[in-house]
């Protein structure tokens, strides 16, 4: 009989972990990509996309490896939809850079390569946190802007249901 | 408080029978200092003198009346006009008159209940003492004197596990187990915590113990939430299938027993805080009450003797 006054710490059993959990990857992998910076226009109708490249194995994302090409102001648009419909705190976006855009600027404004490397770095840490977060993961804009082809600015909100 | 110095004054001393024998015990004071107070159980007698000492010998000192009193009281900081007294009694000691020269008294409170342990917490105290007043037109001569009450519980009671699964559908499931519900001040916590599905990036794990009191009824209750302590569990990123064990020993920390609706009017409740941090600082956690008291589940065989020895492995 042990001794009452001295606890008893050893472990609590537990089940041993099955082989192909120990060492097979992990579930939750995701990780997306915002590269390959293309200026597309002419004068003063000229904007930047981005490729975004996601790959991930969370069941709730129907692509598990797909590309797509966004500019600056879907990802604004996708930070207004998850800030009206989802209870989330979503991160900061890189800068809006307004002073950029004003004339006579000794440089390229918005389409100075530094910016832009900035900007790319701001939108892949932007997006990367969002996409982890098992509430934004719910939402159909976040679906729609990592996996639809295009934006449909006229969607319906609302959840994803598996 | 004697501005004038004709007219006779005392001073009051309150001594226990048993000082030289009865153990003291160290009880936090309001501003967070620690003294050593005589300790007394519920049931035990508590008895002595009042010495009354003249100032200045050979004048008189007229009274109206000469008592001791024993109170238990709970004191609301933010209320402190109304004390709640759920103990009150009075020995007098001597009638009014005059005394001609300095006087000892005994006292005895017989068996006197003592109901609830002593507690100083951040808004509300409780506390027993002995309060030996010299009643006088003018102005009263009180001295107190604080003591310091535990309680036990006696009788071994069922102390069941804790074993719960929770999560995030589709997204986080784990199965916590604590190893009791009922826990003692130095007890150790020993549980484990198994990941039956990880689609989150986790970055460590941590198990916090929060003392939450509760002051007050109805529409004005206040709960002061404290934590106690914040111990890291694990670190890194687990995978489905593993557990993790989880030893805390309680002994390192200051905690007080379970307090539950004293009087009607507050509670001292533990919790385990268990929570999960990603490598966004999101956090998820859970939380699940435990008691803290003194069950301990061997047979009482002298209650005076063995009182004194539960009484020194729970506090």
């Amino acid at each position: 009989m042990s001794d009452p006054t001295v606890a008893d710490t050893r472990r609590l059993n537990s089940k041993p972990q099955d082989l192909t959990d120990a060492y097979g990857p992990p579930s939750n992998f995701l990780e997306i990509d915002v590269y390959d910076p293309q200026t597309i226009g002419v004068g003063r109708n000229r904007f930047t996309t981005y490729e975004v490249r996601m790959r991930t194995n969370l069941p709730i994302f129907k692509l598990k490896d797909s590309v797509v090409r966004r500019r600056y102001s879907d990802f604004e648009w996708l930070k207004n939809e998850l800030e009206r419909d989802s209870k989330i705190v979503v991160p900061p976006l890189p800068g809006k850079a307004l002073k950029r855009q004003l004339p006579f600027r000794g440089d390229e404004g918005i389409f100075e390569e530094s910016f832009i490397e900035e900007r790319r770095v701001g939108l892949e840490q932007f997006i990367n946190r969002l996409a982890g977060h098992p509430l934004a993961q719910n939402e159909r804009c976040l679906h729609m802007f990592l996996q639809d082809e295009s934006i449909d600015r006229n969607y319906i909100p609302g959840k994803v249901r598996k | 408080m004697s501005f004038f110095s004709f007219g006779q004054s005392a001073e009051i001393d309150v001594v226990l029978t048993d000082a030289e024998t009865r153990k003291k015990a160290e009880h936090k004071t309001e501003d967070g200092k620690k003294d050593k107070y005589f300790l007394f159980y519920d049931g035990e007698t508590v008895a002595g003198k009042v010495n009354v000492t003249l100032k200045n010998p050979g004048k008189r000192l007229e009274h109206q009346g000469i008592k001791i009193e024993f109170v238990g009281q709970i004191e609301l900081y933010y209320d402190r006009g109304n004390h709640h007294e759920f103990v009150s009694l009075v020995k007098d000691l001597a009638r009014p008159g005059e005394l001609t020269q300095s006087q000892t008294f005994d006292f005895e409170f017989t068996h006197v209940e003592k109901p609830y342990e002593s507690y100083t917490g951040q808004n509300v105290k409780l506390r027993y003492f002995l309060r030996a007043t010299v009643s006088r037109r003018l102005n009263d001569i009180s001295k107190e004197m604080d003591i310091v009450v535990h309680t036990l519980s006696t009788y071994p009671e069922l102390n069941s596990s804790i074993k719960m699964e929770v999560g995030i559908e589709d997204c986080l499931h784990i199965e916590f187990e604590y190893n009791k519900s009922k826990y003692h001040l130095k007890d150790v916590i020993v549980g484990k915590i198994y990941f039956l599905l990880v689609r989150i990036k986790i970055k460590h794990m941590e198990i916090d113990i929060i003392k939450r009191e509760t002051t007050g009824t109805g529409p004005s209750v206040y709960h002061e939430n404290d934590t106690i302590a914040k111990y890291e569990i694990m670190d890194g990123a687990p995978v489905r299938g593993e557990s993790i064990p989880i030893r805390l020993f309680l002994a390192g920390y200051e905690m007080t027993p379970t307090m539950r609706d004293i009087n009607k009017k507050f509670s001292v409740r533990y919790y385990l805080n268990l929570v999960l941090i990603d490598e966004e600082e999101r956090r998820y956690f859970k939380q699940q009450e435990i008691t803290i008291d003194c069950t301990r589940p061997f047979a009482i065989k002298g209650r005076i003797f063995m009182i004194s020895v539960i009484d020194d492995l729970c506090h």
